[in-house]
């Protein structure tokens, strides 16, 4: 299976099964069309002779010929049966969202925790439940090292004790058990303060600061209770924060919605305020709700991720580049075809806990009462909900087989699909349909780096004249 | 080649031998919260 698109002035032709990346002429992009629809030489040179020299295309489809005998173009889907016998594995718990605060000091519009309370009461997590959390995780966390815990919320700020005595509790147990614990926390900075700042840059692997963009932006979507705005009182403690943890280890998150539909205008502005390390993410929001992206509004969308990636080829140049989370593709270190096929663990490797602590298969799902998995006394209770989310990847969707995406999604969102479905093995088509255009920005950005031979931060595709294997 | 130049890549097929081994970041931990991306996931193998 091959993709294959125009953008920014490229021809561009993915490999799906191999993930091989080819910038071609127009004569090599007209043949690889019609090799694709099963044509043969012959039949090429009968359609196309009218166009271009025939040695031309003889020359152009020689080349593919060789590509694809090297293993990257036309290449087969050889996995399904690998993926079948790892997910069939037993698998191991390895990364937590920890719903430190059911509680929040902002009011945002589209809060899918509606004001930190995920359809339920105000709560904070004691340091007990916190405590017994971390001990499942290392406990059925088997071989597995590298362990993760995300402090989110609500706002987690709001229970900030118990953040840190976790952390030392963690620190603490990752000696006796010899497992490294890699803390997160996600904020939205209105109780950022020095010692805060000072301990995340000790402890937490990754900050997320939750920042939508311009300031009429932000104001509308990010209000306090009160309706005021909070964007002049965490933009400078954002600043700060970041500069004080080297520039590196974050993340500017924002959420777009129908009412800034030129977010890449918002993207810019953080780059403007000195941020380098960018996510901006669609809102996902009930049909019904005014903000929500709508089908109509996908045009647009398609055009300003045109825009952004544009923008960024362009900043590159001029030495200001900026990193955006779903344009990053690392296509020479990626991961491998496992993680790619086997999504994104939720109910499996990912579990949320609540305040309470109660489980379930990640922070999308808290407060679905069907898919309370168990708690942190009674270990997981419902293994039937564990087997049903262990079996769903790219091959158990009907949509993903024929997506060229599904190796840089690996199935989307099993809360999107459930929510907009009824079901965790069908795909939410609007996120789908962003993710395959985000996908073809992040290539295109790796093209034409590499064309214009610019370096990229984070080491970009060089063009070689014959394929890597 | 003349009419077509690759870009570097790590060939997928070849990650089929030594992958899996599980130690790579959850994808929604990261910066996401709500779209699964993994195409820019770290591999821990690789370090």
């Amino acid at each position: 299976m091959i993709h294959q698109y125009r953008n920014n002035g490229y021809n561009i032709v993915l490999d799906v099964n191999s993930g091989s990346v080819h910038v071609v002429d127009e004569v090599s992009y007209e043949v690889i069309r019609l090799l694709d629809q099963g044509a043969d030489e012959g039949g090429i040179l009968a359609e196309l002779s009218g166009t271009w020299p025939e040695a031309e295309l003889k020359e152009a489809y020689r080349e593919c010929m060789q590509l694809k005998e090297a293993g990257v173009l036309f290449t087969d889907d050889v996995y399904e049966e690998a993926v079948l016998d790892f997910k069939a594995r037993p698998t191991v718990v390895k990364a937590l969202c920890l719903h430190i605060a059911h509680d929040c000091n902002l009011a945002c519009k589209y809060c899918f925790a509606e004001e930190g309370e995920y359809h339920g009461r105000r709560a904070l997590m004691s340091f007990e439940v916190g405590k017994l959390a971390l001990d499942y995780l290392i406990a059925h966390s088997g071989s597995r090292r590298n362990l993760e815990v995300d402090f989110f919320g609500g706002e987690p700020l709001m229970n900030w004790q118990v953040v840190k005595d976790l952390v030392a509790y963690g620190r603490e147990q990752e000696k006796k058990f010899d497992k490294n614990f890699r803390f997160t926390l996600t904020t939205n900075g209105v109780l950022l303060n020095d010692e805060i700042m000072e301990f995340c840059n000790r402890e937490m692997a990754n900050v997320v600061l939750s920042l939508d963009g311009r300031k009429e932006v932000h104001d509308r979507m990010r209000p306090f209770r009160s309706g005021q705005g909070s964007y002049d009182l965490v933009v400078p403690k954002f600043q700060k924060f970041v500069a004080s943890r080297g520039n590196s280890r974050y993340y500017v998150r924002g959420t777009f919605t129908h009412y800034n539909l030129d977010f890449a205008k918002d993207v810019l502005h953080y780059a403007d305020l000195g941020f380098t390390e960018l996510s901006m993410e669609p809102v996902v929001a009930p049909a019904d709700a005014d903000y929500a992206i709508r089908e109509e509004d996908l045009p647009r969308i398609m055009e300003e991720y045109d825009s952004l990636a544009g923008a960024m080829v362009e900043r590159e140049k001029q030495g200001k580049g900026f990193r955006f989370f779903h344009f990053m593709i690392d296509l020479t270190g990626g991961p491998c075809v496992y993680k790619r096929m086997s999504g994104c663990g939720s109910g499996t490797e990912y579990l949320a806990v609540t305040p309470w602590g109660d489980f379930y298969p990640c922070h999308q799902f808290v407060g679905e009462e069907k898919f309370l998995l168990g708690n942190v006394y009674d270990g997981i209770v419902r293994n039937d909900i564990v087997d049903e989310f262990k079996c769903c990847n790219v091959y158990t969707k009907p949509k993903c087989r024929d997506c060229f995406a599904r190796y840089y999604c690996s199935g989307g969102c099993a809360a999107n699909s459930y929510h907009f479905h009824g079901t965790i093995n069908d795909a939410y088509d609007i996120g789908c349909e962003l993710q395959r255009k985000r996908v073809e920005c992040a290539i295109m950005i790796k093209a034409a780096l590499a064309d214009q031979g610019i370096a990229e931060s984070d080491s970009a595709g060089n063009l070689e004249d014959l394929p890597h294997c | 080649m003349k009419h077509i130049k690759t870009l570097n890549t790590r060939t997928l097929q070849n990650t089929l031998k030594k992958g899996g081994c599980g130690e790579c970041q959850t994808s929604c931990q990261s910066a996401c919260k709500t779209s699964c991306t993994v195409g820019n996931q770290v591999c821990e193998n690789k370090k």
